[in-house]
């Protein structure tokens, strides 16, 4: 009998210390691996889209789920090192926005959220505390500068606060500027990175169409220094400067994954406000032609007299019926008859883009109180209201060109290319990941679905917390396939969406 | 009698786990230590559970037995594609069982049984990668049963008697995959519920053709417990200010199949001082199609469809009278997880179990007797995943390596009189 009690004990002790047990635990070393990459120092270089950037601007919680830090996080598990991002410890109630010696730094506003009374996007009412003249002085990990162009990459003096005043400066590098004259590239390498990502150029074309082709189209001209903000980046500079930036890069023999460019149309700023938003009855269509009847008329004089053709007479005739209306904008590409009195006005089609803040304005009153001062209708819309269908030709012939460039320089120097641009127009017909989920590139519409799938943050350009998941999936997905890699992939469903608040 | 068994409702108030589902079987050290077989066996008040039917055979004008044991079980999850690990460090589960059989007259026994043939008692990490399918789980159900025992002859008789069950549950999830407050919090709800009543019944026979061989049979039917409004609560915490007040904190309706199971086995005498049994039981699985817990604010159904299919346990043991003082046992099980691919919910992590128990019994007098019993689950690793989570009315895939076991180790005491 004692001896069986003493048999039931060991053998309940062995048992009781038997934990379930993996045949192949992933926590044990091996199981994840780098491949013929090199994760210890990984440094990331790029604009907004590297920086976390979300909202409108770069906010705390938000930029710890910057692409490249959730890449960081899964290359822990296969030989990567730390990770740093420039320090917003000073965003203490996790608002962004910026402060320049204490007042608020126009342009650089709180982040947007929905207020839910209202059922809009706001920005955040909570003032901002990020200083930008507390400076870090410190080369991270993480150098995505939100705002930057190819070019801003190399340029000395970008992190200058005194240079901030004259607009050639940009405070989120101010902020972390190794030194005043330092460069973003030469802080980049500073840190000796032996693995990189590269997402650059985005903003060479977006900031002209987001302005809604205010700027001025610069292919041919290689003088940065004569470049409006909102201009697009002649494809030679940037083929040059994007070759400097990979030489830099990788002179330590780093490799590294360099992304592709988006096309607008893959973006909800540009697909969320329709060219037909104006609803009318028949009795208020007949008002508004009564409107343009002087301008159809001159269309036809001109018409009549040579100074356009009839297919641009056509084109340019206003005529509301019954039903949806598209917009009426004013377009300088059009032939020029103000000279004859005419406006260059025609009606939007659908092969024109409206940008997202237009959704605010389209439908208000020019004039208070005046119903023939409705903008969209009586008053067309300005140029930075619309990106045009030849606008938008002038973007895809620079994109095309930067992509190809970002290609070949890739291939030249056998670096894995992360086809964003693929990517994210995968999103217009719905992106499938690998749990199930389908995401779009809507914008955020207020559904309780869409809290759970927006992967678009609110200023409607930035990928949010989710959508950064997918970018770092898809940049692990094309690392492990090029270098031979075993980094574990990423659920951007565990990702949060929108900020919706009571009140604001 | 009466008094003990009320004593040890309180002390396991919060019974549970083991087996397919959440069957936990353990419902006699004797039986236990003999594979969980004992429809077929006639040695002592726990017949009552195994097959009332078998009362009427015992020696004695009155048994019982007494027992409880502790429940020791983990549960390990990876997936090795997003790089996901957590294991269920499960709480302490306590089974127990009392029974106890009156011979009335020559063909006429009564008995009381009382024991928690399910359960269930799951804690993940908090705020885990499944953690919108459960963070916690403790499912509880305590069975009384009256029970008569009628002798037709020498060689047949039957039994059974109602069941009137008290559950409870309490269950934590996360309100989806990323929703937060505005500190970060994950949105979560617990609903909790007790003192949820329900009745069934069990009835049994046994045939004994020979000296050395018992035939058994034995139903129990499937038994709904059922939540209705204001027997439970809802607790919702950490939801972001602008939707807190779709989702006050109220009560619910849920329902949650305990099914009905059918065994029967046989025993035999291969020779003296040994017996061999031989169980199977089949359990009516399927009655448990989905887990809906109906809200009453904006969280409204949630549909949880689970699908099981019937599933069967094969179960052998025997025992051995080594002394005048001291009978061995010992037995093996290999129980099928009624859960179909694709409808693995990490709430109810079973896969296939191959059990080893073994046990003995000491007697103290010819009245008194100490039983023990050891149980070890073991499952091979499986790699599964549940498929009906629904958000923004797509469904989504969770899963990954799964690989639990468990031990059970209990100590009870029989009397005869």
């Amino acid at each position: 009998m004692k001896n069986n009690i003493k048999y039931l004990a060991v053998l309940a002790l062995g048992l009781f210390a038997c934990e379930p047990e993996f045949d192949n635990p992933i926590d044990e070393s091996g199981t994840y691996s780098s491949g013929s990459a090199d994760f210890t120092t990984f440094v990331a270089v790029g604009n907004s889209l590297t920086a976390g950037f979300q909202d409108g601007t770069v906010f705390r919680s938000g930029q710890q789920n910057s692409f490249p830090n959730i890449m960081a996080e899964k290359f822990a598990l296969a030989g990567g090192g730390t990770f740093t991002q420039p320090s917003y410890a000073d965003d203490v109630n996790d608002t962004g926005g910026f402060l320049l010696a204490g007042n608020p730094l126009p342009g650089f506003d709180t982040r947007l959220v929905i207020d839910a009374s209202q059922g809009r996007p706001e920005n955040l009412n909570v003032a901002p505390t990020a200083e930008v003249s507390s400076l870090q002085a410190t080369a991270y990990n993480n150098m995505g500068v939100p705002g930057a162009k190819s070019f801003h990459l190399g340029a000395p003096g970008y992190g200058n606060i005194d240079n901030l005043a004259i607009g050639a400066a940009n405070p989120y590098y101010v902020r972390h500027a190794t030194t005043p004259n330092a460069t973003v590239i030469g802080d980049a390498v500073s840190l000796n990175p032996t693995f990189f990502a590269l997402w650059i150029g985005n903003n060479d074309i977006l900031s002209f169409a987001t302005s809604g082709g205010t700027g001025v189209d610069r292919t041919g001209n290689p003088n940065v220094l004569s470049y409006g903000f909102n201009d697009i980046t002649d494809p030679g500079v940037f083929a040059f400067t994007y070759q400097g930036l990979i030489d830099a890069l990788t002179a330590n023999g780093a490799k590294g994954a360099v992304a592709t460019l988006p096309d607008v149309t893959s973006i909800p700023y540009f697909t969320t406000v329709p060219y037909n938003p104006i609803p009318m009855d028949a009795q208020t269509a007949a008002l508004a032609n009564g409107g343009y009847a002087l301008y159809n008329g001159g269309l036809q004089f001109a018409a009549a007299n040579g100074l356009i053709t009839a297919d641009e007479a056509a084109r340019r005739t206003i005529s509301f019926s019954a039903g949806q209306n598209a917009v009426v904008i004013v377009d300088e590409d059009l032939t020029n008859l103000t000279g004859s009195g005419i406006p260059s006005y025609r009606m939007a089609t659908a092969d024109d883009l409206m940008v997202l803040p237009s959704l605010g304005f389209i439908g208000t009153f020019a004039e208070p109180g005046n119903p023939a001062s409705i903008n969209g209708v009586g008053v067309p819309l300005a140029d930075n209201w619309v990106l045009t269908a030849t606008e938008i030709q002038l973007v895809r012939n620079a994109r095309t060109a930067y992509n190809n460039t970002i290609v070949a320089i890739a291939a030249a120097n056998d670096l894995a290319v992360v086809d964003m641009a693929v990517k994210l127009e995968e999103l217009v017909s719905g992106l499938r990941t690998a749990d199930g989920q389908i995401y779009t590139n809507n914008y955020f519409d207020g559904s309780s679905d869409a809290v759970s799938t927006a992967v678009f943050s609110l200023d409607g350009v930035h990928p949010n917390s989710r959508g950064y998941a997918i970018v770092a999936d898809e940049f692990i997905r094309v690392i492990n396939e090029k270098y031979g890699a075993n980094v574990p992939r990423v659920t951007a469903g565990y990702y949060p969406g929108v900020t919706v608040v009571p009140t604001n | 009698m009466k008094k003990l068994l009320l004593v040890l409702t309180i002390a396991f108030s919060a019974s549970v786990v083991y087996a397919g589902g959440y069957r936990v079987g353990v419902q006699g050290h004797k039986q236990l230590a003999m594979g969980h077989t004992g429809v077929a066996v006639v040695t002592s008040a726990e017949s009552a559970f195994f097959n009332p039917a078998g009362l009427v055979y015992l020696d004695g004008e009155l048994n019982v037995s007494l027992g409880a044991a502790v429940v020791l079980s983990n549960t390990s999850y990876q997936n090795r594609e997003f790089g996901y690990s957590a294991e269920a460090d499960n709480p302490v589960g306590t089974p127990f069982y009392a029974y106890g059989a009156y011979k009335i007259n020559d063909w006429l026994s009564a008995g009381l049984a009382v024991y928690t043939p399910y359960g269930s008692r799951v804690e993940w990490p908090t705020d885990w990668d499944g953690s919108h399918l459960v963070n916690q789980i403790e499912l509880s159900a305590i069975f009384v049963q009256p029970t008569l025992a009628i002798k037709i002859s020498d060689k047949l008789s039957i039994g059974g008697g109602p069941i009137y069950v008290s559950g409870a549950v309490n269950f934590n999830r996360n309100l989806s995959r990323s929703l937060t407050d505005e500190a970060g919090n994950r949105s979560n709800v617990t609903i909790d519920a007790s003192g949820i009543n329900a009745w069934g019944y069990s009835v049994g026979a046994m045939f004994r053709p020979t000296e050395d061989i018992n035939l058994g049979f034995n139903y129990r039917s499937k038994i709904d417990m059922d939540v209705e409004r204001g027997d439970g609560t809802a607790d919702f915490e950490n939801l972001p200010g602008a939707l807190a007040p779709g989702f006050p904190d109220g009560d619910f309706t849920a329902s949650l199949p305990l099914p009905a199971e059918l065994t029967f086995g046989a025993s035999f005498k291969p020779a003296d001082k040994w017996l061999v049994a031989f169980d199977y039981t089949r359990t009516f699985w399927d009655a448990y199609k989905s887990l809906d817990v109906q809200f009453f604010n904006s969280a409204g159904l949630s549909r949880n469809p689970r699908n099981y299919k019937n599933s069967s346990i094969y179960k052998i043991g025997a025992q051995y009278d080594a002394t005048q003082k001291v009978t061995v046992r010992a037995g093996f099980y290999y129980d099928e997880s009624p859960i179909r691919d694709g409808f693995f919910a990490p709430e109810t992590p079973r896969p296939d179990s191959v059990n080893f128990t073994a046990g003995f019994s000491y007697n103290l007098n010819s009245r008194w007797a100490i039983d023990a019993s050891v149980l070890y689950v073991h499952s091979n690793e499986v790699d599964n995943s549940y498929d009906h989570f629904v958000e923004a009315g797509q469904k989504l895939t969770f899963g990954g390596e799964y690989k639990s076991n468990a031990l059970v180790a209990g100590i009870g005491v029989s009397y005869k009189l």
